[in-house]
């Protein structure tokens, strides 16, 4: 749709000679807009500035490394305290770092939290718009809504004084940690417990997406199939969820980038080293601390006065938001699907 | 007509509600599918509630009244000293200075995207950009404000760099936490104004009004509810979040004016809000007083239930049985975490 | 045939001659044909071999809420005919029609009085899908599902209530393309049957929608002004289609359109506010109402 004009002529008015306080406003008016214009043009510069300035900053940390910074070689704190008190390894530069347990740390934590936001607010998702009595509904959205509003301290507080010493003391015990003890310190603050609150956080927004994409299902075809002698739950698995699949992969695509830039939860909860847990670990996989991206950067956020080390800070940060730009672009590709049908979701 | 009307008939007999649809006689995968939908809906109610009823136990536990008018003090017997009053101010400074940022600006954008949006090719690059920066994580944001503030031509706004430092301030947070609100301003506005029907503004031509006229007092006014409803969603995304008061404002509890003018040498300061308060003396911060912690994540907590309310309480009367609740919910929820689910507006 | 011609329209015509009343008869143009100068219009009453009544409503009353929509009705659907519930707007023709497949209980506050029966058993007795497959329903705007005209044709019969089966087993493919061919679709989409059924034009997706309904195998069919969205040439296809199925199935049709009643239905039942004002074969109720509001409805007074 083409900008909205005016394009009525004042009735009375002499052709080609608009009157004096005509041309006043049309001229505000051509002002006005030229402002709006600038301060548009303004908001996108500010945001590319942003991109191009921390990756300038960022440049010196992957100009080192290379591709290796996202690879592994070595303990990241090690690496950090290094640039810290500026005395290099030997064999390596003060601004060598290997960043690969950080990303690993950042991978799984948004993947397992992902994957269960999804099957969990799917089906939640389908029990609003569905099965659910309209005096439960309304009674469980204003609660969906205030999950939503919960600052991250505050689950992150929950987590750090609640949920990691309840996992610290139910579900590890001595032995697991002693078998690992001269590598790592296990305690509550550990992959899993990361997770789990991550998926709690993501969960309204995810819930709230998924609802509104099954609700824009048309009615009749719900309606045709249950006239066809379908129950409920095929029909939605057959049509509603078949219909509405791009937009519920859209919520995914949004709650990564929840996920991905969630940075003081993480910082509080799920770990003291950053560790790349390893899944060959078995089972003691699940308890060992991590350390996300967003967290790392929060954590060091002290140490920017420091060249090498607020490169490398500065590099993180350039990850994190690259990815949040691709983010940004799959989730707009991922609804395009949908458009197919009409449906505005 | 006579024959039009009905002729009084037998009285109606007692009705039988009808009987819906019986799950029992589904298959049984259908059954388990039905029956987890129904778990998942109320554990998510459980899991809600508890959070609620820990946090208040537990703040209510700790909560004093004194908390309330005193400052952070260190002391050795952590439990009893200071308050937050610190905190409070500085929460409510920061999200001052960033709404009053955000608001007139994001509106002004909102206001483009909408009515102007010309050239094209600048609409979908601004509209993908708000998108973007929904996207971005706060400490980004954070890390970028970091890099403007401390070169030297904006130094005015903190402490300036004697040590080469840092620019900490509540100017400079306030300033970053205005781009947090924004994408969620622009996108409350942006759908309002597209709700309002064409002929609202070809009446408002007709009548001789320019465009801005037009918007200024028809489009705008109309829109009030939604509006205000974007503002307080993004305040409440000020207010929870940490990451940028960690940086720009520094970890210290008590707000250190800097210099001798009174309201400008503490907006130039640092400080501490209610969030970063909470992450300072909780475990992982360096006060391990979790008392206070509790303590002032309920006051925080309270205080974004009661925005939630407020902002309910603003877009409810709008459209009364539209698309449901979500439409007020899903601006929020489109924004909070970030990515996007449009490549902006639609030409 | 070629499938860029539309097919051929019997009998319904056009009808380009003026609508003479011949002198003395009580109707006046606007209503309904009645005499025998236009008996041509009326399809041929073909005598079925077999007149099955196939469900009976007995006192039925319909609410919502408070409201009765539906007051005291009592009718028989038979194979072998084709019932059309005529009636004003509100008559309360489309909430008796929901009623006999239980579409009504979708909606809150919904009650019922009296007795619906299916083959002599109560409907509220059977499984709600079990009758959703027997009775099934085409509704007014042609709604086929976002999916290929053969998964659409094919949905009722891979979704059974059951071990779910797989999509293309060799009875399936038979039984859409005998589905699409009873609804005169086939000639139509035989090539097309992988192409999405969003892709048909209106009239060929209200007819998707009944071979849809079709391939279920039902015993009664239910048809909620499957013609009000469509062309002139679609409708009367479907009415060709219509008066073609009764003999193996019982059909009952709402219509707003009294032309259409006249052309299809062997026996009509005209409502009134919730109320069965007439009920009797579509001679006797067209040719002679017995009911002074019927009389008034056909001759175009109220509507």
């Amino acid at each position: 749709m083409a900008a909205r004009q005016p394009s009525v002529r004042i009735a009375g008015a002499p052709a080609g000679k608009p009157r004096p306080e005509l041309a006043a406003a049309v001229r505000s008016d051509r002002r006005t807009e030229w402002l709006l214009r600038a301060l548009a043009f303004g908001a996108f510069a500010l945001i590319a500035f942003m991109v191009v300035t921390v990756v300038i900053k960022a440049w010196p940390s992957f100009s080192y490394n290379g591709l290796g910074w996202f690879g592994s070689g070595g303990d990241v704190s090690t690496e950090l305290r290094v640039m810290r008190e500026g005395t290099p390894l030997p064999g390596h530069g003060l601004a060598y770092f290997r960043a690969w347990p950080l990303i690993w740390g950042t991978v799984v934590t948004t993947v397992v939290a992902v994957v269960l936001a999804l099957v969990i607010s799917t089906l939640a998702a389908v029990f609003l718009t569905e099965f659910a009595p309209t005096r439960v509904r309304r009674a469980v959205e204003p609660v969906v809504r205030l999950l939503a509003g919960v600052p991250s301290v505050i689950y992150g507080l929950i987590g750090i004084l609640a949920l990691a010493p309840w996992i610290n003391e139910h579900l590890i015990s001595n032995s697991r940690k002693q078998s690992v003890i001269y590598v790592v310190q296990l305690n509550g603050a550990n992959i899993t417990t990361a997770s789990l609150i991550l998926t709690v956080m993501i969960l309204p927004i995810m819930i709230a997406l998924c609802a509104n994409a099954l609700a824009a299902v048309p009615v009749s075809w719900r309606e045709g199939s249950a006239a066809l002698g379908v129950n409920r739950w095929r029909t939605i698995w057959r049509v509603s969820l078949r219909t509405a699949w791009p937009a519920i992969a859209a919520a995914t695509v949004l709650a990564t980038a929840r996920a991905l830039g969630e940075a003081v939860m993480l910082a509080m909860v799920a770990g003291g080293t950053a560790f790349a847990a390893n899944p060959l670990d078995g089972l003691t996989f699940f308890f060992e601390p991590v350390r996300p991206l967003a967290a790392m950067i929060f954590q060091e956020s002290e140490g920017l006065t420091i060249a090498t080390l607020s490169h490398t800070i500065y590099a993180m940060a350039a990850v994190l938001l690259v990815s949040a730009t691709m983010l940004s672009f799959a989730g707009w590709a991922a609804k395009q699907p949908m458009k197919r049908y009409g449906v505005r979701a | 007509m006579a024959s039009v009307a009905a002729s009084p008939g037998p009285s109606p007999p007692p009705a039988v509600p009808v009987p819906r649809e019986r799950v029992s006689s589904w298959p049984l995968i259908d059954r388990v599918c039905y029956w987890l939908c129904w778990i998942t809906g109320i554990g998510l109610c459980v899991i809600a509630v508890a959070i609620v009823v820990f946090m208040f136990v537990k703040g209510i536990a700790y909560l004093r009244p004194e908390l309330f008018v005193k400052s952070p003090a260190a002391s050795l017997r952590q439990t009893q000293s200071g308050g937050f009053l610190d905190p409070i101010i500085g929460t409510f400074v920061v999200t001052a200075i960033g709404t009053a940022v955000a608001a007139p600006l994001g509106i002004a954008l909102g206001v483009w995207l909408s009515e102007y949006r010309s050239p094209r090719w600048l609409a979908r690059i601004v509209g993908s950009s708000i998108e973007i920066l929904a996207g971005v994580p706060s400490i980004v944001l954070a890390l970028f404000g970091l890099l403007i503030v401390s070169k030297g031509f904006l130094s005015f706004l903190s402490q300036g760099s004697p040590q080469g430092a840092l620019g900490e301030s509540f100017l400079d947070a306030g300033l970053f936490m205005a781009l947090l609100a924004m994408p969620l301003i622009v996108a409350a506005t942006y759908e309002a104004l597209e709700q309002v029907p064409d002929r609202v503004r070809e009446a408002s031509w007709a009548l001789g009004k320019t465009r801005a006229t037009t918007i200024r007092h028809v489009l705008l006014p109309s829109i009030r509810p939604s509006m205000a409803g974007g503002v307080v969603l993004g305040m409440g995304r000020i207010i929870g979040d940490t990451a940028i008061v960690t940086v720009l404002l520094g970890l210290t509890l008590k707000n250190e004016p800097v210099g001798s003018t009174p309201i400008i040498g503490t907006l130039r300061g640092t400080g501490s809000t209610l969030t970063s308060y909470i992450f300072y003396n909780s475990p992982a911060g360096e006060g391990n007083s979790h008392e206070k912690a509790y303590a002032a994540a309920f006051v925080l907590l309270m205080v974004v239930l009661a925005l939630n309310a407020l902002v309910t309480r603003i877009t409810r009367g709008r459209e009364p049985g539209s698309r449901s609740w979500w439409s007020g919910f899903l601006t929020r929820a489109r924004l909070v975490g970030g990515g996007s689910t449009s490549g902006g507006p639609e030409p | 045939m070629d499938p860029l011609m539309p097919p051929p329209v019997r009998r319904i015509a056009v009808d380009r001659q003026p609508n003479i009343a011949p002198p003395g008869d009580a109707t006046n143009g606007g209503g309904a044909p009645t005499t025998v100068a236009h008996a041509h219009l009326r399809r041929p009453a073909a005598t079925p071999t077999s007149v099955k009544e196939r469900m009976r409503l007995e006192s039925v009353w319909l609410a919502y809420g408070s409201n009765w929509v539906v007051r005291d009705v009592s009718l028989s659907v038979r194979q072998g005919e084709v019932l059309a519930l005529i009636g004003a707007s509100g008559s309360g023709k489309t909430t008796l029609l929901r009623s006999l497949n239980r579409l009504t209980e979708v909606t809150e506050g919904a009650a019922r009085s009296g007795l619906v029966t299916l083959d002599g058993t109560d409907v509220h007795e059977l499984e709600v899908n079990e009758l959703r497959r027997r009775v099934t329903m085409v509704f007014q705007q042609p709604n086929p599902f976002p999916m290929t005209i053969f998964d659409n044709v094919a949905y009722a019969l891979v979704e059974r209530n059951g071990r779910r089966r797989r999509r293309r087993t060799p009875e399936i493919e038979a039984a859409v393309v005998d589905a699409l061919q009873r609804a005169g679709l086939y000639s139509e989409v035989a090539d097309d049957l992988d192409h999405s059924a969003l892709a048909l034009s209106g009239g060929q997706q209200q007819r998707l929608c009944i071979a849809r309904a079709l391939a279920a195998r039902p015993e009664v069919l239910l048809l909620d002004e499957p013609c009000s969205a469509l062309d002139p040439i679609s409708t009367a296809t479907i009415e060709e289609l219509i008066v073609q199925l009764r003999e193996s199935i019982a059909i009952v049709i709402v219509t707003h359109n009294l032309q259409q009643a006249f052309r299809v239905a062997d026996e009509v039942a005209f409502m009134h506010l919730g109320e069965l004002v007439e009920y009797g074969s579509s001679k006797q109720v067209f040719d002679r109402p017995r009911a002074q509001r019927t009389r008034d409805y056909i001759n175009g007074a109220f509507g």
